[in-house]
């Protein structure tokens, strides 16, 4: 079972208040990815969770029972850290088995574990090895199955793959995502890139300045934002905002349109630009259109598009694909 | 990550190393205080009497104190000016690459872990000895006569001693200090169009301002108390001349047993210690931050 | 400025660094041809550089005189057990304020650091004052006990630094492992500080050995170690140079190993971390 729930959990700094009041459902089983900003306190968040930090206020339960007091050690979750940690003096056999030797388990079932754990991620030959010899991807694979052999309630990632390339990212993205499913144990995972966010999550929470500013599915994100925010940080490139009296037509303060909804047109209806930068890599076109007093218009054409700098477009969107924002930056919904 | 069970742990263990620290700062301090305001002679022990400040108006007025100062003054300033003289060209020389490097860097290094009195004894009698130390020998292959090191220039001949010993600490401080220069740094100078000169002048100079002070008040604060060298070569003498502040002390207090002045001046010690550790703890503290 | 030294360039600072070092290096060199020479030869007039009767002669006596293997004795009970109860009382008080640092824990280290500054002659009179009244004049205990005082700062100091340099992370991994502080500590913390450990221990032998002041005042025959026993020849019997020599490089011997291998740990050690 792991099932985590967060109660108005509160955590300052000193004087900063760095988490103000996030509640939070997270069911068993779930995939959820805690996005945000540099500094919006989502690996804050994940740190109250593990234990690593004392939360200020609030309560974190796991299972129904309050973690608060309960250390680390104690509260049956794994972490897999951004810089993997693992234990340089003892080999790859040694780095997984260590939970499990905290634990009492006896030699023989040690060992079993953790062949069993090295063969599911394909680090067999390597487990004799130390972990300076190793390359980045396969640390990163120590770390995970160091995590999965504890068999916790749930997993906490934080932020695994940022230190690798980026064709290793999307293969290791994969992997995690199929290791999850396979193993059905609830996991927690952190990152600032809300492709990893997306393409990863069951549901997905978006952290700004230690508010939760939406709980939903990824798609749930990004078809129906709560508020500015949710909506100008999902989807890339950013959705384009805009004020004043093309907003008031929509009956809106703010209005909003993804760059892949807006369409292009030499002539016609919608708002007219001309275009700044038009960016081609083959499997899209990327146009950045200066619409006058609107402001700066990205959008996004599949394919390639034979239009350039300095050329004149039109620029248009249906109803059902403009989002609309109150004063305050909330969703309005008719 | 201080979470509330390990910081009462964390108090506990550091008990022991405060506490013993504390005591050794405070008893021997307050002892010393105490004694400085005494009439106090070991040889004489009933004439223990309270007088005062009259220690301190004796110790800072005796003749030979400031002798002492001068000494000790002299002898700082000597020896930080001569290590980090030749400091600065040993360390720049020791950072080209140079066949056999690890070699030479151990022959400069080895002065400083040498015994303080072996390497005062090695001066003495194998090299400054008027007679049959090598010195003398080298001076009369030249036709000149050789120095009677102890006797015509004591001080000097200490300065030297001292000088020897500190030099790869200083070398290697600098050394250090030059390692951690961003090459990228010289080659821009260089894309610039700066020389050999000005890139030492303007680049590396600037670098090692920091380090220098640094040496500059470690070894102003471990010079103050040398002590051994002039132990075992000259006794202080001839006569005051090669008396420095901390040898002084010990002679009122072990050779002529007179506690009160001897704390007195152990006091004056301290303070001027006190100053030079001050901008030190400074200096410290400042890189602690980062 | 120096992508590819060329020849010149390294053979002139080559020659230039070599000369500088056998000029610094030479009274030590010097010191240990006397030790082979016999005494004649020690001080004979002209000195000879290499071309003498080279006998181990000197060697010999000093191994025989038990007076030198009692204060060789005497350097490694003092220098070694003053540093290894320095280091047992260290590494906790290091593991607190690098693990476990409050808002006091700069003040406090800095204030550690400050007591090694204060002139030991500052206290000389009531420290042989408390030694005599406590019989601890010319006893070990005594030497281990000040010699230990007088090194802690600098032994906490740099066991501060190595334990900083252990990434906190991998102490959390242990801690989400499930391991309880003290198999922390066990398992995880000290394996990964032994090298730190052993580094500020060999250099605070390498003080301890060579400490020259409260050894020269507070011990002069039981306990006394070799700075003392050597200084003890400083009276200029010429006769006995070239054993002396032997001696001296009996007694420096080690110390220059050792201190080879810790010229990092002296600039960490005694520069306070000022510079890096």
């Amino acid at each position: 079972m792991g099932q985590i729930t967060l109660e108005n959990v509160q955590k300052s700094f000193g004087p900063v208040h760095i988490i103000k009041g996030a509640d939070l459902d997270i069911a068993d089983r779930s995939f959820v990815v805690f996005v945000g900003p540099s500094g919006c306190g989502k690996t804050t968040l994940l740190r109250l969770i593990a234990g690593l930090e004392d939360v200020s206020g609030g309560k974190i339960l796991i299972d129904g029972k309050n973690v608060v007091d309960v250390p680390p050690a104690k509260r049956g979750l794994s972490m897999v850290f951004q810089s993997y940690a693992l234990y340089p003096h003892m080999s790859v056999r040694g780095n997984i088995a260590f939970g499990l030797k905290m634990a009492g388990l006896s030699r023989a079932e040690i060992s079993k574990k953790v062949e069993e754990a090295a063969a599911t991620l394909n680090l067999t030959p390597y487990l004799d090895r130390k972990p300076r010899e190793l390359s980045g991807g396969q640390r990163q694979r120590v770390a995970i199955g160091r995590a999965i052999v504890r068999e916790p309630k749930a997993f906490l990632f934080d932020e695994p793959l940022s230190n690798l390339d980026a064709a290793l990212r999307v293969q290791m993205r994969l992997e995690v995502t199929r290791l999850q499913k396979q193993l059905g144990t609830t996991a927690i995972y952190v990152t600032h890139d809300q492709v990893e966010a997306m393409t990863m999550a069951d549901k997905i929470v978006v952290l700004n300045a230690g508010k939760i500013e939406q709980y939903g599915s990824p798609l749930e994100l990004y078809e129906k934002p709560a508020n500015l925010f949710v909506a100008g940080f999902i989807g890339s490139p950013k959705m384009n905002f805009m004020t004043g009296d093309v907003a008031a037509r929509y009956g809106a303060a703010t209005i909003g349109v993804r760059p892949e909804h807006l369409k292009i047109a030499r002539n016609g209806e919608g708002w007219p630009g001309t275009i700044l930068v038009a960016e081609h890599l083959g499997s899209d076109t990327f146009i950045y259109v200066d619409a006058g007093p609107i402001g700066t218009l990205t959008a996004r054409h599949v394919g390639e598009l034979d239009l350039g700098s300095g050329d004149r477009v039109m620029l248009s969107a249906e109803p059902v694909r403009v989002h609309r924002f109150d004063q305050s930056g909330q969703a309005l919904r008719a | 990550m201080a979470t509330r069970q390990t910081q009462l742990l964390a108090r506990t263990l550091l008990t022991p190393a405060v506490g013993l620290l504390f005591v050794w700062m405070i008893i021997p301090l307050v002892l010393t205080i105490y004694f400085s305001t005494l009439h106090y002679n070991l040889l004489d022990s009933e004439s223990k009497q309270f007088i005062g400040l009259e220690n301190f108006r004796y110790f800072l007025t005796d003749p030979a104190f400031l002798a002492s100062l001068q000494n000790t003054l002299v002898l700082v300033g000597s020896v930080l000016g001569l290590t980090i003289l030749l400091g600065i060209p040993l360390a720049l020389l020791l950072d080209q690459p140079v066949i056999g490097r690890s070699l030479v860097r151990l022959m400069v290094i080895a002065p400083f872990f040498v015994m303080p009195t072996v390497s005062a004894l090695i001066w003495k009698n194998l090299l400054m000895h008027p007679v049959s130390g090598l010195f003398a020998f080298v001076a009369k292959l030249f036709g000149a006569a050789p120095i009677d090191w102890f006797n015509d220039v004591p001080l000097f001949a200490i300065i030297l001693i001292v000088s020897w010993q500190w030099l790869p600490f200083a070398t290697l401080i600098l050394l250090t200090a030059l390692q951690s220069l961003d090459e990228e740094q010289k080659e821009a100078a260089e894309m610039d169009g700066a020389g050999a000169l000005s890139s030492f002048i303007y680049i590396t100079l600037p670098h090692l301002a920091r380090p220098i002070t640094v040496v500059i008040l470690i070894e102003t604060i471990f010079l103050l108390t040398v002590f051994a060298e002039i132990f075992v070569t000259t006794g202080g003498g001839p006569g005051l001349q090669t008396t420095n502040i901390a040898f002084l002390i010990y002679a009122q207090a072990l050779i002529q047993y007179d506690i009160g002045s001897a704390s007195a001046g152990g006091l004056v010690a301290v303070v001027i210690a006190n100053i030079v550790a001050f901008f030190l703890v400074r200096i410290v503290g400042r890189n602690l931050e980062a | 400025m120096a992508r590819m030294a060329s020849t010149r360039r390294v053979a002139i600072s080559s020659l230039a660094a070599w000369l500088a070092g056998f000029l610094i290096f030479f009274p030590i060199l010097w010191m240990v041809l006397a030790s082979f020479k016999t005494e004649l030869e020690a001080f004979a007039i002209p000195p000879s550089f290499l071309f003498f009767h080279w006998t181990t002669e000197n060697y010999a006596t000093v191994q025989e005189r038990s007076d030198y293997l009692h204060h060789a004795l005497n350097s490694i009970i003092v220098a070694g057990g003053s540093t290894l109860i320095a280091l047992l009382i260290a590494i906790p008080a290091a593991w607190s304020m690098a693990f476990s640092p409050t808002k006091r824990t700069k003040d406090v280290l800095l204030w550690m650091l400050s007591t090694k500054m204060m002139p030991p002659v500052g206290v000389l009179v009531p420290i042989y004052l408390i030694y005599r009244d406590f019989a601890l004049l010319d006893s070990r205990a005594g030497l281990v006990f000040i010699l230990c005082l007088g090194n802690l700062p600098i032994v906490i100091w740099m066991l501060f630094t190595y334990f900083k340099e252990i990434p906190k992370d991998i102490l959390e991994a242990a801690r989400m492992d499930g391991a309880t502080i003290g198999r922390e500590l066990i398992y995880v913390l000290t394996p990964m500080a032994v090298p730190g450990i052993a580094s500020t221990l060999l250099l605070n032998l390498i003080l301890a050995w060579n400490e020259a002041f409260w050894t020269l005042n507070l011990s002069t025959l039981n306990a006394a170690p070799l700075t003392v026993f050597i200084a003890s020849y400083s009276s200029p019997e010429g006769l006995f140079w070239a054993k002396l020599s032997a001696a001296s490089t009996l007694a420096i011997a080690p110390i220059l190993v050792l201190g080879w291998f810790s010229q990092r740990q002296l600039v960490r050690g005694l520069t306070f971390g000022a510079v890096k």
